[in-house]
C-alpha cells in the first residue's frame, strides 16, 4: 500500500509517494529527502532536537507521522537562510556562542525562530529560557542560547528591549 | 597587558566559532548523516534483563517482516579475529558482540535487525519477542564482596597518602566525619553512538562519532584482524561525547559486523534508551570524609574513602579520591577507593571522571568542618591552601587559586554572606543561600602528531586525527597554526577529524587542547624552520645568511630578526626554490622532566547562590559566579562556554542526574531523557566565568591547561553548600532533591 502526500518543504512542493505508513517525518526528512539538519536525539519527543516549523508553528517531528501531514507546509534548518545571508536567529548563535557541539543546534534555531513568531516572551530573558526548555543541549550552551533568542529576538522584532551583555569580560 | 600583545595574532582573540555556520545552517554532517550508495539500517534488540541468558528469539517473525535483509544472532554473526572479551591492556574494554547467549547487564545488545528501511528494521527488532532465562542480580553499591581493585580511574594507584592519619585525627581539636553518597549517571551526549558503515573487500570506511579517531581504528582492526591501515575512521562533527566516545562502544561494532554480514553499507544508531548500559557511566559512589582541624582551622588529617561499583565483567573504578592528593593541604592525608561487583554495564570515564563526584562530597565536608569552627567557608580554604601539591611536595606549574577565590568573592559578593544557615530571603520569601567550592583538574597530556604544510601559494595547511566535540577544536588548533606559522587565521586550512591523518590523540581529560596545541605549534615551527632553510641558504634571498635563528615569521613573511626590514613572503621564498610547498610534523606530548619536577592543575572557585521554597523544598540555582585559572587562554570566547559548560553539569550532578536501577531487575527505570534529568534552559541560572590570568612556563611550550571539565568540580560542592546555608538541612546523599528536603 502506499500513501501519497504533497509536502511544501522550505518553499519547495514536493510530491511523495509513501509506501509505509509508519514514517515520520524526521525520518522522511532524514533518510528520503536528505534533509539530514533535523537531529534525532530521543525519537520519543523528549529531546527537541528535530524540531522544525509546520506552517511555523514548531513541532517535535519524531512525533508527527508523515502521512497525517499532507499539504503542510515545513521549515527546515536548511531552508532558514535566504542565499547566504544568516537568518537573524542563525547569526545570533554563532556571534553568542549558543552551541558548542551542534548536535541540538538545528532545534534549537527552529525553536528559537517559532517561539519569537509566537509573541509570548518579549524581551524577557525569564520567559525566554522557559519557551526554550523544550529543547535540550547537554553541552551546556544555555546561556549562548538564551543571548541569542533575545538578541534575535530584537532584531526581528523591533527595539523594544536590546538585552544586555551578561558575560563578564575577562578579569585581567 | 593587552590580550592581543600577550598573545600571538590569534591565540587570546575571541574568536566565533569556524565551524559555526556549518553548524547554524545545518550542513554539519554528524555520522548518522551519511547515506552511501545501497544503505541498509540496523536496529539493535537489547536485553530486559540484567543476568542470564537468552533462551529464545523469534528470528522468522522478524526475517518474514517485509524489507528485513537479516537477522544477526550469536548464530550467525561474522566471525571476529579475537575474542571482544580479551584484554590487552586496561583501556580495552570488554564489549558485547553477539559472541554468545550469555546476559550480564540490561540493556545489552542481543540481536541486530537489518532492513532496507528504518521502519522494518525497528519493527522486525520489536519481533524478536526474546525469551529469557534470569539469574537473580545484584545491582545496589556495597552489596556483594567488597575488594580493593589493583588501579583506579586511568590506572592510578588505588590507595595514596602521606604522614600518619591516625595521629593526624587524634590530634586535631575539631573532627567531623560524614558519608555522601553520588548517583550512577549516564553521558546522554545528545548524538546517539551511531555508525555507517562500508566494507570494500577488507577495507573499511567507517562514520562514527569517537573522541580518540586512533584508538577506535587500533580497536576495530584489532577485531577484524585487518591493518589499521585498511580503515578510515571519518568523524568531522561529533555531537558530544563526555566520556562515552573515548574508546568505540559495542553497538559501533555491531554496525560494522552488520554491513560485514550483508555486503552493503549499513547505518546503525543506538537508540536513546538503548544508551543505558553498552556505552558506559559514572558508577555510583559513596565516600566517607573524616576530617580533623585545629581550632584554626589547619586541617591535621583528611581522610577520603570511596567505595563503588564495577561490572562484572570488567573493570573502571570512578576515582573519586584522586582530588583529595592534590587539592588541600594536611598533615595527614589518606586516600582509599574499594568496589564490589554488579549486574551492570561497564562504568567509563565521564566528565570529570573521579573528581566531579569526589568533588561534591569533599566540599561539603569541608563547609561541615568550618561550620564545627565557626569558620567562613573561603577562609578555611585559605587556610589549607596547598601551596606546594600536598602529598608528594612537588612544587605547582603555576597556581592561581588563591587569585580566583578574590574575584570570585569580589564579583559574587561573598563577604556580606551571614555566616549561620537560614538568615537570608528574597522578596517572595523564598529561602537564599550561598555556597562556595573549589574547582580542580589535571592539566594532563595525551601524544599526538600534527602535520604543518606551507604552500606555494601562501597558504598553509594544518593536519591532526584530533577531534571536536563542542570544544573547539576546529577553531582553536587552527589559531595555534595560523600563529605558529606567522599567518592570518584565514590562511590556514585545518584538516582534523579524519583517521588517515597524523595521529591527534584524545579528545578527552582535557588534554585535547594541549596536546593538539603543543603537537600543531611544533609543526607549524618545523615547518617554518624549513622554509627558512630554503631562504638563508639560497643567496638571492634578502634573508641569505641569517642562520635559523636569526628569522621570524609574521604575516607570511620570514623577516630578518637584526633587520626586520629584510624580509620574504612564503611564495617568493618556495617560487625561487620551485617547490610547491615545505611539510613538517610535530609531536604533541609533555615534557617527561617538568612533568616529574612539578605538579599541574588547572584551579578555580565557584560561588553558588540558590532559592528554597520553604514550604515545597523547590530548588533553584539563581546565581553561579566561577572564577577559573588554567594557563594561556587560546580562545576566551570559546573557553568561557567550556567553563559554562562544566558548571551546567555541577548543577546537574547537584540537583538533577540520577539513574534508578530496580533493585530486583537490575534495570534502569528511567532510561529515557524525560525521567533521566538533566538541566534545561530554565534550570540555569544567570551565570559569570571569569578568566583569571595564569602563566605557565612548564606545562607545555604554550602554557595551555584544559577547560573541558574543571567547570563541575567545585559547582556541584557550592550548590550543596548553598542548599544548606539556605535551608540549614545537610543533604548528603547527591543530587540534593526536594524530598530530601522535607524528609
Amino acid at each position: 500500500m502506499s500513501f501519497p502526500i504533497t509536502l511544501t518543504v522550505n518553499g519547495t512542493a514536493r510530491s511523495i509517494v509513501l509506501e509505509d505508513a509508519r514514517v515520520t517525518l524526521l525520518d522522511l526528512l532524514r533518510e528520503r529527502l536528505d534533509l539530514t539538519g533535523a537531529k534525532k536525539g530521543c525519537d520519543r519527543g523528549q529531546c527537541g532536537a528535530c524540531t522544525i516549523l509546520i506552517d511555523g508553528v514548531r513541532v517535535n517531528s519524531c512525533l508527527a507521522l508523515a502521512v497525517s501531514h499532507d499539504g503542510a507546509a515545513i521549515t527546515t534548518i536548511e531552508g532558514l537562510a535566504q542565499n547566504e545571508a544568516l537568518h537573524p536567529v542563525q547569526a545570533a548563535f554563532l556571534e553568542h556562542d549558543g552551541f558548542q557541539c551542534g548536535f541540538c543546534t538545528p532545534g534549537q534555531i527552529l525553536s528559537a525562530v517559532g517561539l519569537i513568531q509566537e509573541g509570548q516572551t518579549g524581551g524577557d530573558p525569564e520567559r525566554v529560557r522557559e519557551g526554550m526548555s523544550g529543547n535540550l543541549c547537554r553541552c551546556g550552551a544555555y546561556a549562548g542560547i538564551t543571548q541569542a533568542v533575545l538578541m534575535a529576538h530584537a532584531q526581528m522584532t523591533g527595539p523594544d528591549v536590546l538585552p544586555g551583555r551578561q558575560i563578564a569580560e575577562d578579569a585581567a | 597587558m593587552p590580550e592581543r600583545q600577550r598573545h600571538g595574532a590569534s591565540i587570546g582573540q575571541p574568536l566565533t566559532r569556524r565551524d559555526g555556520p556549518d553548524k547554524v545552517t545545518g550542513a554539519a554532517r554528524y555520522s548518522a548523516d551519511f547515506k552511501p550508495e545501497g544503505l541498509a539500517h540496523a536496529v539493535m534488540a537489547v536485553s530486559s534483563i540484567a543476568r542470564g541468558r537468552v533462551t529464545h528469539r523469534d528470528i522468522a517473525a522478524a526475517q518474514a517482516h517485509p524489507g528485513v535483509i537479516a537477522v544477526m544472532t550469536p548464530e550467525n554473526a561474522p566471525a571476529l579475529a579475537k575474542s571482544p572479551d580479551q584484554k590487552d591492556n586496561p583501556f580495552t574494554f570488554r564489549l558485547d558482540l553477539l559472541q554468545n547467549d550469555g546476559v550480564r547487564y540490561a540493556n545489552q545488545p542481543i540481536a541486530v535487525v537489518i532492513a532496507e528501511t528504518l521502519e522494518a528494521a525497528t519493527e522486525g527488532a520489536a519481533l524478536l519477542a526474546p525469551r529469557y532465562e534470569a539469574e537473580p542480580v545484584s545491582v545496589t553499591l556495597g552489596a556483594g564482596e567488597i575488594f580493593s581493585p589493583d588501579t583506579i580511574g586511568a590506572g592510578s594507584a588505588t590507595d595514596e597518602g602521606s604522614g600518619d592519619l591516625a595521629a593526624g585525627l587524634a590530634a586535631a581539636e575539631t573532627r567531623i566525619a560524614a558519608t555522601y553518597d553520588t548517583a550512577a549517571q549516564y553521558h546522554n551526549a545528545l548524538e546517539p553512538h551511531s555508525c555507517v558503515a562500508e566494507w570494500d573487500g577488507d577495507r573499511l570506511t567507517l562514520h562514527t562519532p569517537t573522541q580518540a579517531l586512533w584508538i577506535a581504528k587500533g580497536r576495530i582492526a584489532d577485531l577484524f584482524g585487518i591493518p589499521p591501515e585498511n580503515i578510515q575512521v571519518v568523524c568531522h562533527y561529533l555531537g558530544g561525547g563526555f566520556g562515552s566516545k573515548g574508546f568505540i562502544a559495542a553497538p559501533q561494532i555491531l554496525g560494522i559486523m552488520a554491513a560485514k554480514m550483508v555486503g552493503r553499507p549499513v547505518k546503525l544508531v543506538t537508540r536513546r534508551e538503548q544508551m543505558f548500559g553498552p556505552v558506559g557511566h559514572r558508577a555510583a559512589t559513596r565516600q566517607t570524609l573524616r576530617l580533623g582541624a585545629s581550632r584554626n582551622g589547619t586541617l591535621t588529617a583528611l581522610d577520603h574513602h570511596t567505595l563503588t561499583l564495577t561490572s562484572r565483567h570488567d573493570d573502571f573504578v570512578e576515582p573519586s579520591g584522586i582530588l583529595s592528593r592534590h587539592l588541600y593541604a594536611a598533615g595527614a592525608i589518606a586516600t582509599t577507593h574499594a568496589v564490589s561487583r554488579a549486574d551492570i554495564g561497564t562504568p567509563i570515564f565521564m566528565r570529570a571522571p573521579g573528581e566531579a563526584s569526589g568533588s561534591v562530597a569533599v566540599e561539603s565536608a569541608l563547609d561541615e568542618l568550618a561550620l564545627e569552627l565557626d569558620l567562613d567557608p573561603l577562609e578555611i580554604r585559605l587556610r589549607n591552601y596547598a601551596e606546594v601539591e600536598p602529598i608528594t611536595h612537588r612544587p605547582f606549574s603555576s597556581k592561581a587559586l588563591r587569585e580566583c577565590y578574590a574575584q570570585g568573592a569580589a564579583r559574587f559578593g561573598w563577604a556580606a554572606r551571614p555566616r549561620q544557615p537560614r538568615q537570608m530571603r528574597d522578596a517572595d520569601g523564598l529561602l537564599v543561600g550561598w555556597g562556595l567550592g573549589t574547582a580542580t583538574y589535571p592539566a594532563g597530556m595525551m601524544q599526538g602528531e600534527a602535520r604543518a604544510t606551507i604552500r606555494a601559494d601562501g597558504t598553509a595547511l594544518i593536519e591532526t586525527a584530533a577531534q571536536d566535540m563542542g570544544q573547539g577544536a576546529w577553531t582553536v588548533l587552527a589559531q595555534i597554526g595560523a600563529d605558529g606559522l606567522g599567518l592570518p587565521i584565514a590562511q590556514v586550512e585545518l584538516r582534523i577529524g579524519d583517521s588517515n591523518l597524523p595521529n591527534g590523540g584524545l579528545a578527552g581529560g582535557s588534554t585535547g587542547t594541549a596536546t593538539g596545541g603543543t603537537a600543531v605549534h611544533n609543526a607549524a615551527q618545523a615547518a617554518i624552520a624549513e622554509l627558512a632553510d630554503l631562504a638563508v641558504n639560497d643567496p638571492a634571498s634578502p634573508l641569505y645568511g641569517a642562520g635559523n635563528a636569526g628569522v621570524t615569521a609574521r604575516d607570511g613573511r620570514l623577516a630578518r630578526n637584526d633587520d626586520p626590514a629584510r624580509s620574504e613572503a612564503f611564495s617568493e621564498i618556495l617560487g625561487r626554490a620551485g617547490k610547491a610547498s615545505v611539510e613538517a610534523k610535530g609531536q604533541g606530548a609533555g615534557d617527561p622532566a617538568s612533568r616529574k619536577a612539578y605538579a599541574m592543575h588547572a584551579h578555580g572557585a565557584v560561588y553558588a547562590e540558590v532559592k528554597v521554597d520553604p514550604d515545597l523544598g523547590q530548588i533553584r540555582v539563581t546565581r553561579l559566579v566561577g572564577a577559573f585559572a588554567a594557563g594561556r587562554i587560546v580562545n576566551p570566547h570559546l573557553v568561557r562556554s567550556q567553563y559554562y559548560g562544566g558548571m551546567i553539569w555541577g548543577v546537574s550532578l547537584a540537583l538533577h542526574e540520577h539513574a534508578v536501577l530496580d533493585p530486583r531487575s537490575g534495570r534502569v527505570m528511567n532510561g529515557n531523557l524525560a525521567e533521566y534529568h538533566i538541566p534545561v534552559n530554565a534550570d540555569v541560572p544567570a551565570m559569570e566565568a571569569i578568566l583569571v590570568e595564569e602563566h605557565d612556563p612548564h606545562v607545555n611550550p604554550l602554557g595551555i591547561k584544559g577547560v573541558g571539565e574543571i567547570g563541575i568540580t567545585g559547582t556541584a560542592g557550592a550548590i550543596a553548600n548553598a542548599v544548606w546555608h539556605a535551608t540549614g538541612v545537610r543533604v548528603r546523599d547527591i543530587p540534593i532533591t526536594l524530598d530530601k528536603l522535607l524528609g
